[in-house]
């Protein structure tokens, strides 16, 4: 095996130029597609967290009585997907209002009768969470009789999701372009390489070589360079990552957004993806020339 | 049917190439035997490189059968091909060394590819090129040396794996006379440690020196078989 190792070596250094460009494709192509699976996990990240904490507000009809009240409760806390239904009052609210116009609760002074409608603070089970759930209780509680509407940010939550869908789905169709220019750019490097030996080999076979001694230095070549394109694309985002990280405010960073990079483990993966491919590049190549 | 020849290392029977419509080589039946020396001659385009073409798969035959060591290569398959070529030394009159590969390497690169061990291959490395004289270069590269002197690497390599069977086609044919004599003295002391040597040559002077059966070949016949 030392030997097909210093073969390939030998190799990579007087085709030096061919292999650098190489590389350094690679690298560019990981580097793109891992930006867009680091962006998914962490818009991910946030969309959890945020539908962690969702709560359902349900308000009441204006002339909803004490029965009808206690009767919604009662309906709510018999869904499974509730976990608590707590009721705040018109003149609670009004008070948490003020509360958070401290600088403008003057002008909520001046208004004649309170407009805020009693209500019920619904927080979900997390099984209830995901967007569609989230739709669908809405819809069933909107035909309980004493309730006027229900508000939860679906919007918000729609068009958050909706991003992140469409984001994902580029990310796959990037991901497959750039997995497949990367088999492409290791294949024609092979390629070129099996041409200019073309005569080597030749002799190779005269000498009585077998087809798996002339490959295995050309598939530990498309494996090297497959590998090493991986870790630097990775190194290159990660320091890409570390620069943007540097410039969030650190109070939003750790309160509301943690963002993170690749596990090691992902990372491991995705040397082993790499080299995977650049195994596949110098294949597709070999299959082909060595049928000649 | 072909019939037991227990002596022969090399049968051919009513063996046809043809290279579109013509043929190279017409109904040639042959036996070698085994450590024999045998001259092939003829004119050029009689079919002496097609005939060790044949022999070591480079070409595969229109029609007929050729056994080598009482192997059919008409039924070897893809993988059998190398098997089959580690019982040939082959010599080119073109050499068909590495240009990229140092002496040692090119004479190494048949042992490696037979998966001999590292410490084997460099003793009988040393071994072959200092028999061929070429033990003080064995760091150049092949373009810096002589014709001889690549000639000389060549017939190293082709012996390096102890082959059965030696095939040499023009081996001394772009080399002077005494590069020349020099190769076919390097073949004789081979044959006379037990190989099977095959010489295609036109080169009259050197059969006369070699003295062994010559067998002569025209426009792809066997034209004449004058036994030593």
């Amino acid at each position: 095996m030392k030997r097909f190792y210093y073969r390939a070596i030998k190799d990579i250094l007087e085709n030096r130029f061919l292999t650098a460009v190489t590389v350094a494709t690679i690298a560019l192509s990981i580097m793109i597609a891992a930006a867009f699976a680091l962006f998914f996990i962490n818009a991910g990240d946030i969309l959890n967290l945020w539908q962690k904490g969702i709560r359902m507000m349900v308000y009441l009809k204006p002339d909803t009585s004490e029965a009808g009240r206690l009767d919604t409760k009662f309906k709510l806390q018999s869904i499974s997907s509730v976990q608590e239904a707590r009721f705040i009052s018109k003149n609670e609210a009004m008070e948490k209002l003020k509360g958070q116009m401290a600088h403008h609760a003057a002008l909520l002074d001046n208004l004649k009768e309170n407009p805020l409608p009693d209500a019920f603070e619904v927080s979900l089970k997390p099984s209830a969470q995901k967007s569609e759930e989230l739709a669908f209780l809405a819809e069933r509680l909107n035909t309980l009789p004493a309730v006027a509407e229900v508000e939860y940010g679906r919007q918000w939550i729609h068009r958050f999701t909706g991003i992140i869908n469409l984001f994902r789905l580029a990310g796959y169709g990037i991901g497959t372009m750039f997995f497949m220019a990367t088999v492409f750019i290791v294949a024609n490097t092979i390629r070129l390489v099996l041409y200019s030996r073309r005569d080597e080999i030749e002799i190779m076979r005269l000498v009585g070589a077998t087809d798996r001694f002339i490959k295995i230095p050309f598939y530990l070549q498309g494996m090297i360079q497959g590998g090493a394109g991986t870790m630097i694309g990775l190194v290159l985002l990660f320091g890409g990552y570390f620069s943007l990280t540097r410039q969030f405010d650190p109070g939003v960073s750790t309160d509301f957004i943690t963002l993170r990079f690749f596990t090691p483990a992902v990372c491991a993966g995705s040397i082993f993806g790499g080299i995977s491919v650049g195994w596949l590049g110098s294949w597709v190549s070999l299959k082909q020339f060595m049928k000649n | 049917m072909i019939e037991a020849n227990s002596n022969a290392i090399i049968r051919m029977f009513h063996v046809h190439k043809r290279y579109g419509a013509k043929f190279a080589l017409h109904d040639l039946t042959l036996d070698i035997q085994k450590n024999e020396f045998l001259f092939v001659t003829g004119p050029s385009g009689a079919g002496k490189t097609t005939l060790l073409k044949l022999l070591y798969l480079g070409q595969t035959l229109t029609e007929g059968q050729i056994l080598v060591d009482g192997v059919n290569l008409s039924r070897i398959d893809r993988k059998g091909i190398p098997l089959l070529r580690r019982k040939y030394g082959i010599i080119f009159q073109d050499y068909k060394l590495i240009p990229t590969k140092t002496v040692y390497e090119n004479v190494a690169l048949v042992l490696e590819a037979a998966g001999r061990k590292p410490r084997l291959i460099e003793k009988k490395v040393r071994s072959v090129l200092r028999t061929v004289g070429m033990e003080d270069r064995m760091k150049s590269l092949p373009l810096s040396l002589s014709g001889g002197e690549q000639q000389r690497v060549a017939v190293a390599r082709a012996v390096v794996g102890d082959p059965k069977i030696i095939l040499a086609d023009e081996p001394t044919g772009s080399l002077d006379t005494e590069s020349a004599g020099i190769i076919l003295a390097f073949l004789d002391d081979f044959h006379s440690r037990g190989a099977t040597v095959l010489l295609a040559t036109h080169d009259q002077e050197l059969i006369k020196k070699g003295g062994a059966r010559v067998v002569q070949l025209r426009e792809g016949r066997l034209w004449s078989n004058v036994p030593l």
